[in-house]
Order: C-alpha cells, then sequence, then structure tokens
C-alpha cells in the first residue's frame, strides 16, 4: 500500500534495492521544490513495466504526477512528453530489462536528440516480477529458469553502452547510498541534457548481490563496488571508458559532456536562425489557390 | 463534344510521369474545368512501372476515370500493359526514341530531341502534352499561361526555361497536328463559383489538423504516409509546437501517449506496417485515456504488402489495433473536403472522449490532387478536453463517463496507468474495478454515435453504402442505376466506427445492403453483419481504385441475385 492511496496492495520484497531508489527520489524532488520553488507537481515520473515501474506508485510525500506505461517505452513517452512540454521535470524509472533489453532501442534516440531527461535505471541483473529470468545484465554461466545450462549469452555493461550511445550525464550508484544518490539523482535533473542514473539495486529475492557489491572480508570477498577517485575528470571520455570497462562497479558520477545542448534549446535556435513563421491555414491555402 | 478527358502518362519512375498529369491537371483548373488525379509507381525511386492519370472535366470529378482517352506511353511495357484501357476512339502517344508501335492510333514523337531542339532538354513532357492538347483541342494558350506562372520564380534564367517549354508545347502541338487525329473535344470549362485551390488529400487532412489547433505531430518516414510528416515539418514550426522524427513507430506512439498525456493536442502519420507496431501503445492511449490522433494511410496486403498502391484493408486493425477490449473510434474520409473536415473531426472526437482516434485514409485519398472550394474556416470548431481544477483530488478516473483530465503542473496530480487501475489510476486487479472501468471506457463512445450521414431513397428495401475512397466511384454508379430505374437507397458517412446510431438502426431494417470495399476480406461487410444487418461487400483488391462501369455492373448484378431469390420464394 501506498500512504496516499491505502487500496494500493502492490508491495515489492523485504530488503529490495528499490526501497533505497524511491527514498532517494522523495528527497530530490523535495530539494529540488525547495531550491526552484517550483512545485512537484511540475515533475513527471514515466515508468515502465516491472518491479521497478512500480516506484512510480509508492512515492510518498508531495505527489508528482506519473505515467506508467507500457514495457520497455518509458523513453519514448517521455520524449513526447518534453518535447511538448519543455517546462515539466521529466523522470524515467526503469530497470535493466525494461530498459536495456525490450526498450534499449530508444537509449540511442534519446543521447543523440539530447533529450533534457533524467532516467534512473534500477539494475538487479533479473527479471524480477515474472520470477527470476535471465536479463541482459546477469553474468555468463548463471543458472536461471530460462538459463537451465548456464546463461550463455554474454553479460551487457550497461555503462560502455550509455557511453558509446552518447548519453552525455551518466552516473553509476548503489541503493544502498540512499543520501549519495539523492544528490546525485538531484544533479541529473538539474543537468541540460540526457542524463542516466544507473543503480544498482539488488534483488533479495532472485539475485542478492549486496555481498558482493560490498565485499565480506571475512569470507574473502572483494567488494564489486568502488569509489570512482576524486581525481577523475567526468568530462574525459578515455577515462569513464576505463573505469566502466574495469569490470567492477564504478560509484559517483562517470561522465558528464560540459558543453550539452538539450534538443528544445537545439529547436529554438534552429528556429531563430532559419527565421522559422508559422503561416496560418489561410495563408497556405492562399498558395494553392487555382 | 465531350464532358471528359482522361489522360495517362506510363512510363517508369523517375521519368516524371506523375509529374506530367499533375501538370495538365493543373493547367485544365486553371482554365476552369475540374480536374483529379491518381498515381500509381512501385515502391523504388528510379525504374519499374509507373503512372500518372489525370482526369479533366466539367463536372464533378467522382473517380480517376474508367478508359483512357490519350494514353502516353514513354516504353513498350508501358503501351503493352495499358493500351487495353484505350477507349474507343482514344489514342496514343509515344515516344519513338525509344520503341516503334505499329498502331493506327499511336502518334510517335521524338520527344527528347524535340525537347533539345525547341532550347529545353527537360521539356519532353511538354512536348507530349502539347500533343496531347491538340488531339483534344484544348487552347495552348492556358499551358502557356501556366508554364509561364510555374516557372516565374525570380531567377535568372526564368526567361529561358518559360520560351523553351513554351516552344516545345507548341512543337508537340504540331508535330500531332500533322497526323490529322483529333480526339472529340472537350467541352468548354464551366464558369466556376467561389475560391478554387488545386489541393492532395494529405494536405487537406494537415491542414485540417492544423486548424484544429494540433500541438505536435511525431512521425516516422512511411509511404505513403511520409508526405504528412514532411508537410507539417514545413508548416507546423509556430512558438510551442513540435514536429520531430521518431526512430520507429513504436516510438511515435509511445511520444504521443507522452504529448497527450501533457495537455497537448497532438498526431502521427504511418500506414499498415506502423499500424500494426501501434498496436500496443494505442491500448496504453485507450486504457490511461489520453487523447491522440493516428493517420493511418491505407496501402496494400499484410507485412510489407503493396507500399505504393491502394486497398481498404486496415479497417479492422484500427478498431482493434491491439490485444484486449477496446474500440477505437475510426473516422475514414471518402473525399478531399473530409479529409480537411474528417481530420478535424478526429481531433475534436479525441479531445470530446478523451482518447486515441484513428483517421483511416488512403494512398488514393492522400496522393490525388483535386479542385475544390476553399474550405470556409469560419465553420472550424476546434473542441478541448475539460481539464481538471483539482476538484476531485488526485482522482483522475471518477464517475461512469468522462472525468476532468489533469495536465502536468497543475492540480490533481495522478498516475496514468495502463495497467487496470483504480480512480487514482493506481494498479489493482480486483474483479469489480475491472468492469466498473471498462464499461467506462466503452461507455464514453456514445459520445461519439451523432455524426451526420448522407441518405438518398430511403424507402427502398436495397441500399448501397460504400466507405472511404470507394465514394466517388460508387456514387457515379448509384446515379447510373438510378437513372435506370433502380429503386435503390444511398448511405454514406465518414464515421466508421462508432457509426452514427440513427443510421445503424436505418441500415438494420434493410432486406439489402451492398457494401462496396477494396479488400479480399469485405471488412466493414463483415462488421455491419456482427451489427445485425444483412451486409454484402462487393471487393476488389488488385491496388487500384473501382471503375465505375465495373462496380455499376456487379452492383446491378449482386441486386438481381438478390430480387432472383425473393422471387424464388
Amino acid at each position: 500500500m501506498s500512504k496516499r492511496n491505502p487500496d494500493y496492495d502492490f508491495k515489492w520484497c523485504p530488503g529490495c534495492g528499490d526501497f533505497g531508489v524511491k527514498r532517494a527520489l522523495e528527497g530530490a524532488l523535495l530539494d529540488r521544490s525547495s531550491a526552484r520553488s517550483e512545485s512537484v507537481e511540475n515533475t513527471v515520473i514515466v515508468a515502465g513495466i516491472g518491479c521497478s515501474g512500480n516506484l512510480v506508485h509508492l512515492q510518498e510525500g508531495p505527489q508528482p504526477f506519473g505515467l506508467h506505461g507500457i514495457h520497455g517505452r518509458a523513453l519514448g513517452i517521455a520524449y513526447g512528453l518534453k518535447s511538448t512540454r519543455t517546462d515539466l521535470n521529466v523522470v524515467v524509472v526503469s530497470g535493466d530489462g525494461d530498459f536495456l533489453s525490450i526498450g534499449a532501442e530508444h537509449i540511442g534516440p534519446q543521447a543523440k536528440r539530447n533529450l533534457d531527461i533524467t532516467a534512473i535505471v534500477m539494475d538487479n541483473g533479473v527479471y524480477g516480477l515474472t520470477k527470476g529470468q535471465a536479463s541482459p545484465t546477469t553474468e555468463l554461466e548463471v543458472v536461471t529458469s530460462t538459463t537451465p545450462y548456464g546463461k550463455l549469452d554474454d553479460q551487457s555493461f550497461p555503462l560502455q553502452t550509455y557511453l558509446a550511445a552518447g548519453v552525455p550525464f551518466i552516473a553509476s550508484t548503489l541503493s544502498t547510498q540512499v543520501k549519495a544518490l539523492q544528490t546525485i539523482i538531484g544533479e541529473a535533473m538539474d543537468y541540460p541534457g540526457f542524463s542516466i542514473v544507473h543503480v544498482q539495486s539488488p534483488c533479495t529475492t532472485y539475485n542478492d548481490t549486496y555481498a558482493l557489491l560490498k565485499g565480506n572480508e571475512k569470507e574473502g570477498i572483494e567488494p564489486l563496488a568502488f569509489p570512482i577517485p576524486d581525481n577523475h575528470d567526468a568530462g574525459d571520455l578515455d577515462a569513464a571508458y576505463a573505469l566502466a570497462r574495469g569490470g567492477r562497479i564504478p560509484v559517483g558520477i562517470l561522465y558528464q559532456h560540459d558543453q550539452s545542448i538539450p534538443s528544445h534549446e537545439r529547436l529554438r535556435l534552429a528556429r531563430e536562425r532559419t527565421g522559422a513563421t508559422q503561416k496560418s491555414v489561410d495563408e497556405i491555402f492562399q498558395t494553392m489557390a487555382i | 463534344m465531350s464532358k471528359n478527358l482522361v489522360v495517362r502518362f506510363a512510363g517508369e519512375g523517375g521519368q516524371g510521369v506523375v509529374g506530367g498529369s499533375e501538370i495538365l491537371a493543373a493547367a485544365a483548373a486553371a482554365v476552369g474545368y475540374h480536374v483529379l488525379t491518381f498515381s500509381t509507381f512501385p515502391s523504388q525511386i528510379k525504374g519499374g512501372p509507373a503512372w500518372g492519370q489525370a482526369r479533366i472535366s466539367t463536372e464533378e470529378v467522382l473517380s480517376s476515370g474508367d478508359e483512357l482517352d490519350v494514353l502516353v506511353a514513354l516504353n513498350q511495357y508501358a503501351y503493352d500493359h495499358n493500351v487495353e484501357e484505350l477507349s474507343a476512339g482514344g489514342f496514343v502517344v509515344y515516344n519513338s526514341e525509344e520503341f516503334e508501335l505499329d498502331d493506327p492510333r499511336a502518334i510517335g514523337l521524338p520527344a527528347d530531341q524535340m525537347a533539345r531542339e525547341a532550347g529545353n532538354p527537360r521539356a519532353a513532357n511538354m512536348i507530349v502534352i502539347g500533343a496531347v492538347a491538340e488531339l483534344a483541342k484544348f487552347p495552348l494558350t492556358y499551358l502557356e499561361q501556366f508554364v509561364t506562372e510555374r516557372f516565374t520564380r525570380g531567377r535568372p534564367g526564368d526567361e529561358a526555361i518559360i520560351e523553351g517549354n513554351i516552344k516545345a508545347l507548341h512543337m508537340g502541338a504540331e508535330a500531332a497536328a500533322t497526323k490529322g487525329l483529333s480526339l472529340e473535344s472537350l467541352d468548354d470549362a464551366p464558369t466556376l463559383e467561389g475560391e478554387r485551390i488545386l489541393i492532395k488529400g494529405f494536405e487537406a487532412a494537415c491542414l485540417g489538423a492544423i486548424a484544429a489547433d494540433l500541438d505536435s505531430f511525431i512521425g516516422y518516414p512511411i509511404s505513403p504516409a511520409t508526405t504528412m510528416l514532411v508537410f507539417m515539418e514545413s508548416h507546423l514550426h509556430g512558438p510551442g509546437k513540435f514536429v520531430g522524427q521518431s526512430s520507429s513507430e513504436i516510438e511515435s506512439i509511445a511520444a504521443l501517449v507522452g504529448g497527450g498525456f501533457s495537455g497537448k493536442k497532438v498526431m502521427t502519420s504511418t500506414s499498415g506496417p506502423g499500424l500494426s507496431l501501434m498496436g500496443e501503445g494505442l491500448g496504453l492511449a485507450w486504457m490511461a485515456e489520453i487523447p491522440l490522433v493516428v493517420a493511418n494511410v491505407q496501402r496494400g496486403g499484410p507485412a510489407t504488402g503493396l507500399p505504393t498502391k491502394t486497398e481498404q484493408s486496415d479497417l479492422i486493425v484500427a478498431i482493434n489495433p491491439g490485444h484486449g477490449d477496446m474500440s477505437v473510434p475510426v473516422i475514414a474520409p471518402g473525399t478531399i473536403e473530409e479529409a480537411f473536415w474528417g481530420t478535424i473531426e478526429a481531433m475534436n472526437w479525441a479531445e470530446r472522449y478523451q482518447g486515441p482516434v484513428i483517421l483511416l485514409s488512403e494512398t488514393s485519398i492522400a496522393e490525388r490532387q483535386q479542385d475544390i472550394i476553399k474550405p470556409d474556416l469560419s465553420k472550424v470548431r476546434s473542441e478541448k478536453r475539460t481539464v481538471s481544477d483539482g476538484a476531485t483530488g488526485s482522482e483522475r478516473y471518477t464517475g461512469d463517463g468522462i472525468s476532468p483530465f489533469p495536465v502536468p503542473g497543475g492540480p490533481g496530480a495522478y498516475v496514468a496507468n495502463g495497467s487496470e487501475h483504480d480512480e487514482q489510476g493506481d494498479t489493482t486487479h480486483l474483479p469489480d474495478v475491472h468492469v466498473r472501468m471498462t464499461d467506462r471506457r466503452f461507455k464514453k463512445l456514445e459520445l461519439l454515435m451523432d455524426g451526420s450521414y448522407e441518405s438518398v431513397q430511403t424507402s427502398a428495401s436495397v441500399a448501397v453504402l460504400p466507405w472511404g475512397s470507394s465514394k466517388g466511384p460508387t456514387l457515379a454508379a448509384y446515379r447510373e442505376l438510378v437513372a435506370d430505374g433502380m429503386d435503390l437507397g444511398w448511405y454514406y458517412t465518414m464515421y466508421i466506427n462508432p457509426m452514427p446510431s440513427a443510421l445503424l438502426e436505418e441500415l438494420q431494417q434493410k432486406e439489402l445492403v451492398l457494401i462496396p470495399e477494396l479488400s479480399y476480406l469485405g471488412q466493414l461487410g463483415q462488421i455491419l453483419r456482427s451489427k445485425g444487418i444483412n451486409a454484402q461487400s462487393i471487393t476488389q483488391y488488385t491496388g487500384l481504385p473501382f471503375k465505375e462501369q465495373d462496380l455499376k455492373q456487379r452492383l446491378a448484378d449482386a441486386i438481381r441475385a438478390h430480387t432472383g431469390k425473393l422471387a424464388a420464394v
């Protein structure tokens, strides 16, 4: 249930990483609201399908608008939403299946348009809502209900995908570090262009990676996650690639292009440059006069 | 004297056959004739059999014409595959540099060489048009006037181009005159009242959308619907307007859902394959109650099918484009005027019932060019959805019909949801909520059932009901059948789903309703039979429009078979 709607009965499993993402997003929206004197209703959360998408119904506190669409199309919906209403703050919430498998075809176009939205991708390395099938970020050889011989397809590395697609703002984060995540989501929403906040958000039921991410000295597990060093230059694409290819999970802002011109600004400039003006229907009819 | 002149330019893609027919039509329209063009070509830029046809008439033109008065054949294939449509007394004009014909009706012209002699190597078309004009006794002065206007573009060299073209017209005419052949000459042009424009169907649809205050158009290139996207890119760019090229039809419909949800009036254009891809997104718009308009310009066949031909085989998928219970409203224009007014109505329907609407066009409507009286813009009525003032809080989906629409940034934050949902838009699978919300979504369609329709000779027990582009040829056939003494009712509407309830009631009283339609399945016939109407489709699936005389014969046969059956009882 949500505080807003006691009848709503969807539940995440206890310990789900998505709880942390929800709290961080709620905090970031409040921060934004007070910093800009802007109503939370000026934000729209566009959700995909999967455990992650249910976040839109569970938001507590002042309510943003929500659009819980169809599987894989949250970015496409955000394209029309932001292009027609540049005044709105548009946030996509998605998962590794929704964003990187069925929805992958929409990443490149938004990056190339430089659509001014923020996508928060909750990566748990599994299809949770359909009960534990392999996802693009599931590791090679892992046995799941759809990979009885172990996963045969290579694992996807989303940070490399985003860099190759030309996404101008890329952050890699952990659902357990709520405060840091809140700050990064805020920065991503402020960024003038397409920003992706990729969150390791473990699934306690089908793919519990908490210990792997954090490491366990006693059991001799090296932490998979590591903080991006302070001296990393986020404007350096090669440095970002090096971190993304390191085989571990860097935490922090991986890449940030500092000359970003978002799509609606490109359109405004183009219209200014060409002096395009709207002709009335009657004027257009006149050009067809016999 | 004759009321009609039908000229077909046949050759291969890239030879300007469509341009040739359009120049002739535009010149004839400028003189005061009614004109209609139709073209057909393969899905390639250069080569492949293509033809463009112009029908010029002293009366309202209802179809592209049955028989050819002049066939312009630019190669042997074009002659071989089109000559059987030549009328008795018709002529062939052909390019004698390409091939030789042994046909007493044929006039060979070395058009390219003559064009070079005229001083404009690109004026081969004008040589041919001059010859056609001579055969039809169509005064060259009109064509000269047209050429002068068309090529006066404020560029250096305009004059030389005009001179070369005019010379080419005369050379063509003189060459034809020496053959001593002539057609029955065309009656003088009528004096037409009103401000007339020469417009294509897709332009009329786009301008209807702009007149109805369209905010945004997002589309993906696909034949034969690309023309709408291109038109919008160059005509919709005022403040706050957005036109975009999406990365697929799936992205188009998703973006439209986003744009409609944002409070804006949004539209896309596509054709069959794109509509198939949009199925799930249209379901989302239906479930979440988001206004948007999809213009689907029908081509032929499933899969890639016939990308540049015309058919009426997308009706069922337009009404039920995706899985689950839904019934998407459909408006199908049958004329250029209806393409304008029908698009306005489609936008109004979307706003009124808060959901997706399909404007079901066809290649032969979208690509046809015709003279019409300029639509009276003072009659345009543009509806806008009722916006929420926040009085119902986050309860977006209240009551059993339309409820106020909360606009992001304003009050009434809710979740627009493609899953079954409660009043606030939160997901639920409770049986009673699914029943309540399903009923609500269907009940809203009642707001669209008061559309107008045409009805003539309503006392007849047998009626004809064409839809879309079949309207014109059916009307021509109908008029002849009635003139022949047949007792036959006429019904027509562009409001296909939901159909005006009064029309359905009338049709249910008929012994037989004949539906001329361009598909194998006879899709409107199927739909009407499911509503208790004894509908029988007259089908054709050649990728081409009906011909008036064929249709007249088939209608007469169907009526005779019906009366025969009755007599046998």
